[in-house]
Parts: structure tokens; C-alpha cells; sequence
């Protein structure tokens, strides 16, 4: 390739050109602009591969998945098996509750953890070691966490449940706060933190009132992300929430939320998705619209509305 | 820094005096209160992970015992007939893998050049975030479009094109004796797997490439350097170990992928695949679809000993990950 370039000044000099230009001037320089554009045309070719993946993706799931989208699929039982009509209304509901049940264990944990890291811990060896283990947790595979959780809730227990699918997904969840509302609060300037300590006002109630106030869209923004995100697990719930062709029913008994199986969208989805039965099939494609309308719509709602930073 | 020296200034509190004793107290207790609250919260991120690595250790001791680590040289998983083994799944994992980096690394690389060299900010942005959107479809919705998609395809376009060409004579696209038509195999997996681990390697890696000196590289582009030297020359110099670490980040991802890849790679848990077309499995989906058929004790304490060895080959990716990256950070002058 033209690796060679800088080594050849001295040959350059027979051309009769001034020596200093000569050394600039590459030998060949067709082949250099050649690799260049060929560098250009893959690196946009790649990049529009994955949109364009993306985008097929989409469209598959809405093409096959719009027709089950009716009042029903909201609001009823799956159908037994070779049954028409029917709908994923306890999933969905199993999805909400379990979700939401994560998102209130891990969320107010994870934020003031991360508080701690931007605000108290920052560069200290307590604080570095902090952000390592959070930063490896997050690349933990869900998987294990279900696996995890199965051995120390639900073989104890001797039941599966939907609240050990929130405590997997609140598992999951932990890190990414913690380190999404570190990242947040490191773009709060410090000049803001130094002008409430200098009026006077307790450093908690600076950090509360005034740095957290400042960074208020983007912690929001990171707390959806993060919830929306462990929304669509499917493989922690395999072994913690399990499924059931019921309504949630209260909370202990076999059907409730702590003492049973409990519907969720994504393990109804995988099982309905390997069923030779067509409107099991309609179903599972409805269900991975809905998950997919709203991971993505979320995604992109939330980004339009508070944009972060000029990074890019 | 500053902050430390506000926390003297804070703890030195108001002057005295009757009327200013509300805000002492405050000082006094609100400031060590939240402190320590929010230390705990901090820790407990910690906590949680030695716990699930305790949890793991303890549930498959019976399993560790019986089996020791035979368990890793065994290659069939089947529990009926008192076979279990994590190699053809350790196997499958490897493949499933190489053949997910082999294609995304160069990929990612290159669109990670185009955000942050080829096109003005506001174009990155937008690209950026589309390509970004990958990673937010949950894994489930790629294994099913994987099954109803790409399955066929592969099945009827695109293996039987390859083991019918000079590919076919390739030792690792020859078709191995567990070949059942390609298109449930590594190679469906390791493509998928391709496809969901690119947004997170271009990401890193324009990260680390944003955190190259703008001076370094416009001094690059003076001399006369196309945008493929100076990145390949320059950026890349500072920013090779953030790229290290952007790499291994994909790697442990697709590691322990688990959904997408349970739907794709066959679940052949008793053989080696030879061959990149042929059925195979990986420790993630083994035990996705094998958790729920697990009867004794010795059964379930065998996968959640699976559980441990994947966790344990993610950690070690996910610690490498964070060295290289720190170490790109410091290289480049970005916060530790």
C-alpha cells in the first residue's frame, strides 16, 4: 500500500521539483485517493447495512404483527391451543407490573449511587473501584442474572414469580443508572455546585436542589432508557417469572405476584413464536410490535425531546 | 478537587449564633445523612455483583464436586443419559463469536470513521443514532426475525450457494457430519450476533476516536494525509487500546447472547460443530433451553455451574474491556 510513501523522498528529487516539496508529494498518489474512497464508500456502505437491517427488521415485525392489533389482543386471554380470536392482555399486564416493580427497586438505588460517584466518590480509590464493577456488571450477560436469581429466590422458595423477574430486571437495571446519572451529573459545571455552597446552603440540599435540578431532562431521559431497555428481557425472565395463561390475581396466592408464574409479553412471545399454530403465531408477531413500538418509540420520543449535548 | 476544598468551606458552617441554629443542624446531619445514603447506594451496586458471584459458586457446588472440571472437557450435554459436559457448548460459543467479530470489528470501525471524520455533526448525529437503534431491539424480536428470515434464506439462498463453490472445499464452510441444510447453524448465529453487537463496538470506538487531539490530526491532514492515513496512522495510534476495549466490550456481549442466538444456532448440545454450517449450540442458549427440562438436583446445579463459567469468561472480558479503555482515556487525555 503506500506505506512506502514516507520513505521515498530521495527518488522524489529526480522529478526536478524544490527538494522540501518533493518530500511532501506523495509517489503514488492515485493509489492513496483510491484506498481513501474505498475506506469512504465502505465506511458508508456499513453504516447504511445496519440502518438498513434495522429498518427490515421493522418492518417484518409490523408487516406480520399489525393484523393482530385489535381491541381484543389488549384486553383478553391467549387463546388455548387451536383456538381462534384471543389476546395477550396478561402479558401485557405482567410485562407493566413487572417492569414497573424493577423500575421502582433500581431507579432510586441506582440514581443516588450514581450521586454518590459524581458527587462524593469521584476520583477515590472506593469510587473508581465503584464505577469498574458497575461498568463490568452492565456487561454481565442477562442470562446469569436470570440464573442467578433462580438459585437465590426461586429454588428457595420453591416457586417461580413476577416479583423475581422485577428483582432480575431491578439487577439489571442497577448499573446503568448508577452510571448513566454519574455521566449526567459530571456535565452539571462545577460553577453551579461552588455558587449554592457559597450562599450558604448545605452541600445535600446544593446536590438536590440545585445540581440534580440543573440535570433534570437528562436523568429523566437515562431513567426511561434504562427502564425501557430491561422491558424487552426475555432471557432473565425464563427462569425467574416463568409464564401463565392467567390473569395476574392479587399477590400470594398461585396466581398472584409473589406467589406464582406470572404472565409477562417477551416469554409469551418466544413460546407462542415456536408454536405450529397460526393465530399463536399472529399473537407473538402482535406482541414483538408492541414491544418493538415501544422500545423504539420511547427511544426515539425521548431523545427528540431532550436532546443530550452536542456530542456528535 | 474543588471539591474538597468546598467540603472544608461547607463543614466550617455559618457563623455562630441563636438565630442561625436551623441551618447548623442541617449541616451538622442533613450533610453526613445523605453522604452515607448515598454511599450505601453506591456500594450496593458493588454488593450486588459479589453476591451473584457467591450465589452462583454455592448453587452449583454439588455440580463442581460430582464433576469437577471434567464438566469443561466434557463434550455432551445430556443429562438423561448422565452426560454433562460444556464443551460442544463452550465450542459453539467460540465460533458463534469469531464469526459475530470477524464481520462487525471492521464494520463498526468504519462507521465509527464516517460519525466522526466524514460527515458534518449533525449528520453524525442522526446517523449515529440510527445505527444506535440497533441495540435498543430487544433480542427476542432479532431471534424471531432471525427464524422466519433469515433461517430460509440462509437455507435455501445462501448455503447451499457456498458448499456448492470453492467455499464448500474451505475446511470450516465444509459441511460437517451434523449438516442439516445450514440454515439453523453457527454461521445464522454468528451473523445475527453480527448485526446486535455492531452498535455497541461503533460507539466505543467513536468515542475513543472523538477523544484523539483535533491538533494531532489536523496537523495529519496539513502534511497532505488522506482521511484513511490519518486515521490509520494517527488516530488509531492514540486511540488502538480504546478500540481494544470497544472490541472486548462486543465480545462479552456476544458472548452471552442469549435469545436471538437460542432461536438460530440449532441445539445440537451433544457434538463439536466442524464446521461453521453446521447446528450447533452456546453456554448462553444451552441453558435458556435447558432450564426449564432440568429435573434433579445434580441437574439444576450442573447449569447454574454453566451459569458460572459463562459468567466468569464475561468478566474477565468486561475487567480487559475496562483496562483498555482506561488506558485510552488516560493515552488521550479524557477523564480516568
Amino acid at each position: 500500500m503506500s506505506a512506502s510513501a514516507p520513505a521515498s523522498g530521495h527518488s522524489l528529487r529526480a522529478d526536478g521539483g524544490a527538494p522540501a516539496l518533493a518530500a511532501l508529494r506523495p509517489r503514488s498518489h492515485a493509489r492513496r485517493k483510491a484506498v481513501d474512497l474505498l475506506i469512504k464508500i465502505s465506511a458508508w456502505a456499513a453504516a447504511w447495512f445496519g440502518i438498513a437491517v434495522m429498518l427490515l427488521i421493522v418492518w417484518e415485525v409490523v408487516r406480520r404483527g399489525i393484523g393482530a392489533i385489535d381491541l381484543a389482543f389488549f384486553t383478553e386471554l391467549p387463546p388455548v391451543v387451536g383456538e381462534e380470536g384471543g389476546g395477550l392482555g396478561n402479558a401485557i399486564l405482567g410485562t407493566l407490573v413487572i417492569t414497573t416493580v424493577a423500575a421502582l427497586i433500581a431507579l432510586p438505588v441506582g440514581f443516588l449511587g450514581g450521586v454518590w460517584l459524581a458527587e462524593f466518590g469521584r476520583n477515590g480509590r472506593i469510587a473508581t473501584g465503584v464505577r469498574m464493577v458497575a461498568n463490568v456488571n452492565m456487561g454481565i450477560p442477562s442470562i446469569v442474572v436470570g440464573v442467578f436469581v433462580f438459585a437465590a429466590l426461586v429454588k428457595p422458595l420453591q416457586h417461580y414469580s413476577g416479583f423475581a423477574g422485577s428483582i432480575a430486571l431491578a439487577f439489571i437495571m442497577l448499573p446503568v443508572m448508577a452510571r448513566t446519572t454519574e455521566d449526567i451529573l459530571n456535565l452539571v459545571p462545577n460553577e453551579l455546585r461552588e455558587s449554592g455552597l457559597a450562599m450558604g446552603v448545605p452541600r445535600w440540599r446544593v446536590t438536590l436542589g440545585v445540581v440534580i435540578r440543573a440535570a433534570r431532562s437528562g436523568l429523566i431521559t437515562g431513567a426511561v432508557l434504562a427502564t425501557v431497555r430491561v422491558a424487552g428481557e426475555t432471557a432473565p425472565l425464563l427462569l425467574t417469572a416463568l409464564s401463565s395463561p392467567y390473569w395476574l390475581d392479587g399477590l400470594f396466592g398461585p396466581e398472584g405476584f409473589f406467589g406464582g408464574p406470572t404472565a409477562n409479553l417477551t416469554k409469551t412471545v418466544y413460546d407462542f413464536s415456536g408454536v405450529p399454530y397460526e393465530r399463536m403465531q399472529e399473537l407473538a408477531w402482535g406482541g414483538a410490535l408492541l414491544i418493538i413500538v415501544a422500545v423504539l418509540g420511547l427511544n426515539v420520543l425521548m431523545r427528540l425531546i431532550f436532546q443530550r449535548g452536542k456530542e456528535w | 478537587m474543588s471539591t474538597l476544598e468546598l467540603d472544608a468551606q461547607t463543614q466550617a458552617g455559618p457563623p455562630r449564633g441563636a438565630a442561625k441554629a436551623a441551618p447548623r443542624v442541617h449541616h451538622r446531619f442533613g450533610d453526613p445523612a445523605f453522604r452515607v445514603v448515598t454511599l450505601v447506594s453506591g456500594l450496593m451496586v458493588a454488593i450486588a455483583m459479589f453476591t451473584l458471584a457467591g450465589v452462583l459458586i454455592y448453587n452449583s457446588w454439588t455440580a463442581i464436586q460430582e464433576l469437577g472440571l471434567s464438566f469443561l472437557t466434557t463434550v455432551a450435554w445430556s443429562p438423561s443419559s448422565g452426560s454433562y459436559g460444556a464443551l460442544a457448548a463452550l465450542a459453539g460459543t467460540v465460533m458463534t463469536t469469531l464469526v459475530a467479530m470477524v464481520i462487525a470489528v471492521p464494520l463498526a470501525l468504519v462507521i465509527a470513521l464516517l460519525l466522526t471524520e466524514l460527515v458534518p455533526p449533525g449528520t453524525a448525529r442522526v446517523l449515529g443514532t440510527a445505527v444506535e437503534m440497533l441495540a435498543a431491539i430487544p433480542s427476542i424480536i432479532f431471534g424471531m426475525w432471525g427464524l422466519f428470515v433469515l433461517v430460509p434464506f440462509m437455507q435455501e439462498s445462501v448455503v447451499p450457494w457456498l458448499t456448492e463453490s470453492w467455499f464448500g472445499q474451505v475446511p470450516l464452510l465444509r459441511p460437517g457430519p451434523t449438516f442439516q441444510g445450514g440454515g439453523f447453524s453457527i454461521l445464522t448465529a454468528g451473523l445475527v450476533l453480527a448485526v446486535m453487537i455492531l452498535p455497541f463496538i461503533t460507539a466505543f470506538s467513536r468515542d475513543v476516536l472523538l477523544m484523539v487531539p483535533r491538533v494531532t490530526k489536523e496537523a495529519g491532514y496539513g502534511m497532505g494525509s488522506t482521511t484513511w492515513e490519518v486515521l490509520r496512522r494517527i488516530s488509531l495510534r492514540y486511540a488502538l487500546s480504546g478500540v481494544v476495549g470497544a472490541t472486548f466490550i462486543g465480545l462479552g456481549r456476544a458472548l452471552g447472547e442469549t435469545m436471538a442466538v437460542a432461536y438460530l444456532v440449532g441445539g445440537d448440545f451433544q457434538t463439536v460443530p466442524r464446521s461453521l454450517v453446521d447446528p450447533g449450540t452456546t453456554v448462553a442458549s444451552l441453558i435458556a433451553l435447558q432450564f426449564n427440562e432440568a429435573t434433579t438436583k445434580l441437574d439444576v446445579s450442573a447449569l447454574i455451574y454453566m451459569g458460572l463459567v459463562l459468567f466468569v469468561i464475561t468478566m474477565v472480558f468486561q475487567v480487559l474491556a475496562q483496562i483498555w479503555l482506561r488506558r485510552a482515556r488516560r493515552t488521550t487525555g479524557g477523564r480516568a
